[in-house]
């Protein structure tokens, strides 16, 4: 049984506009080697050169952020959602 | 509330209200969760809505219908037509007026027992704390990253709490920052993305509902923290997807390491947010332009040269470029090996700002051949003579 990730619309031209992704991992920093091999070009979005998560982007196991848990090494279980958010700054114009 | 009732302590201060407004506020009298005590409280209460746009036409016109008794609205734009499938303030025959002066019309037909006060100015680093200091309530819904975090550091500095949303296409995000012990914008997000990943609005639209869905419940917060009482929602971020019809309910903590509000705070006044935004000058990395009027001459030449469009499907079908190869931005990078370096290449999108961060992206993986930016993009090239009929 696989992990549901939910995929926020401003990263969904990097999943072939898929909303939700089921992937395999024990660790959030598993699930989301295992989205980079299927959708590559997402990577560089989600990590910076160092291969830590960009500051805009926060990662969710069920409500829980990972910065407030054990950050990538979080661990997930089968049938748990993770969310990816990234701020979005719409609402005048 | 009876007269035999022991007043609160607040309600010396609080204003009264006259026979007129107690019929107009019947229904919220009528909850128990309101009552006069409530109802006087948002006469007595002012609020700062910041952008008379899509989140602010709700949230403004919720507010005075609430009679919350002075209303502030920064904007600096004039009302278009392109503004209205969203942007309820404001109506047909308001184009090319100011967004505040139209808002205010508006709020003031809707109530006239209300005070509102019109800023018709670009918020900045120098203005920012002058305005906020004439209110109790911040509610911010601009729409762009150097605002979004002016705001909070403003509101962090002045004590101001700062009800927040956010929309974009189908999606939003609703919390409450700088509320006394509750996290911030810069716990959640310390820093914003790098431009051009996220669209605006106008390049890459929004559904005109979404934010009447959204700048309600931001209308609702503030509302909730005039009156008192329920659970705003401080420390809890709120996500709505549109074409799911779902809401999440997430987390925010504060975090202690946040350098405005955190044990250490290394920020004590507002700082240049265009350049921490990567905006400013010094991070300006200037493609070569190249003009429609030119690029036209050239493709009529016969000359040697690619054009690339980067833009969505559904944005080519509006207004089609015949000839262009077409790689959205996100595959840019990966399919680098499919440009000829010895040709020009020509980045095409709808105003020639996306196509000029797809040069820097370009750039930065290395790509070795002439890049030019077509500049103010299809908008440019619809206005020359055959060009095509129609702009999105
Ligand atoms: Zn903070």
């Amino acid at each position: 049984m696989s992990v549901n990730l939910l995929i926020p619309t401003a990263l969904r031209g990097f999943t072939n506009g898929q909303s939700q992704l089921e992937l395999t991992g024990a660790t959030v920093k598993e699930l989301l080697s295992d989205l980079a091999q299927k959708h590559p070009d997402i990577a560089p979005h989600l990590f910076d050169e160092t291969g830590a998560v960009r500051s805009f982007v926060n990662i969710f196991v069920e409500s829980k952020n990972i910065k407030n848990l054990n950050g990538l090494d979080t661990s997930v279980n089968p049938g748990q959602t993770v969310t990816l958010v990234p701020s979005i700054a719409g609402g005048r114009s | 509330m009876k007269s035999s009732d022991k007043p609160a302590p607040k309600e010396k201060s609080l204003p009264s209200l006259t026979p007129s407004e107690i019929t107009r506020y019947s229904r919220h009298i009528l909850l128990r969760e309101v009552g006069v005590i409530g109802q006087k409280k948002l006469k007595a209460a002012s609020v700062l809505v910041i952008g008379a746009g899509g989140l602010g036409s709700p949230l403004a016109l919720y507010l005075a219908a609430a009679g919350v008794g002075k209303i502030g609205l920064v904007d600096f734009d004039l009302v278009e037509a392109s503004n209205l499938q969203r942007q309820i303030l404001h109506g047909t025959k308001d184009i090319d007026r100011p967004k505040v002066a139209s808002a205010r019309d508006r709020l003031l037909d809707l109530n006239p027992d209300i005070e509102v006060v019109t800023h018709n100015v670009k918020l900045s680093s120098q203005n920012a704390a002058k305005i906020f200091k004439k209110y109790d309530i911040v509610a911010d819904g601009t729409d762009n990253f150097p605002t979004r975090y002016l705001i909070n550091d403003v509101c962090v500095l002045e004590k101001k709490t700062n009800v927040y949303a956010s929309i974009f296409q189908f999606e939003g995000q609703v919390t409450i920052f700088g509320a006394p012990d509750g996290p911030c914008y810069r716990c959640l997000y310390p820093a914003p993305p790098p431009p051009g990943l996220i669209p605006s609005c106008g390049e890459g639209g929004v559904m005109g509902v979404l934010p009447g869905v959204i700048g309600s419940l931001q209308a609702l917060e503030v509302i909730k923290l005039i009156v008192g009482g329920g659970s705003p929602l401080i420390g809890r971020l709120l996500l709505f997807d549109a074409l799911r019809v779902s809401f999440n309910e997430l987390t925010v903590e504060k975090d202690p390491n946040c350098p405005i509000c955190g044990q250490s705070p290394t920020i004590d006044a507002p700082i240049d947010y265009e350049e921490f935004c990567g905006l400013g000058p010094k991070n300006e990395d200037p493609a070569e332009p190249i003009s429609a009027g030119e690029l036209k001459d050239r493709i009529d030449k016969g000359d040697k040269l690619q054009v690339i469009d980067i833009r969505e499907p559904h944005e080519r079908v509006l207004c089609p470029f015949p000839g262009a190869k077409v790689v959205p931005f996100g595959q840019l990078a990966r399919r680098m090996d499919e440009f000829s370096p010895n040709e020009d290449l020509i980045f095409i999108c709808k105003i020639g700002q996306r196509s000029l961060h797809a040069i820097r992206a370009l750039k930065r993986a290395g790509y070795p051949g002439r890049m030019l930016n077509l500049t103010d993009g299809l908008v440019a090239w619809a206005e020359l003579d055959g060009g095509p009929a129609a702009i999105y």
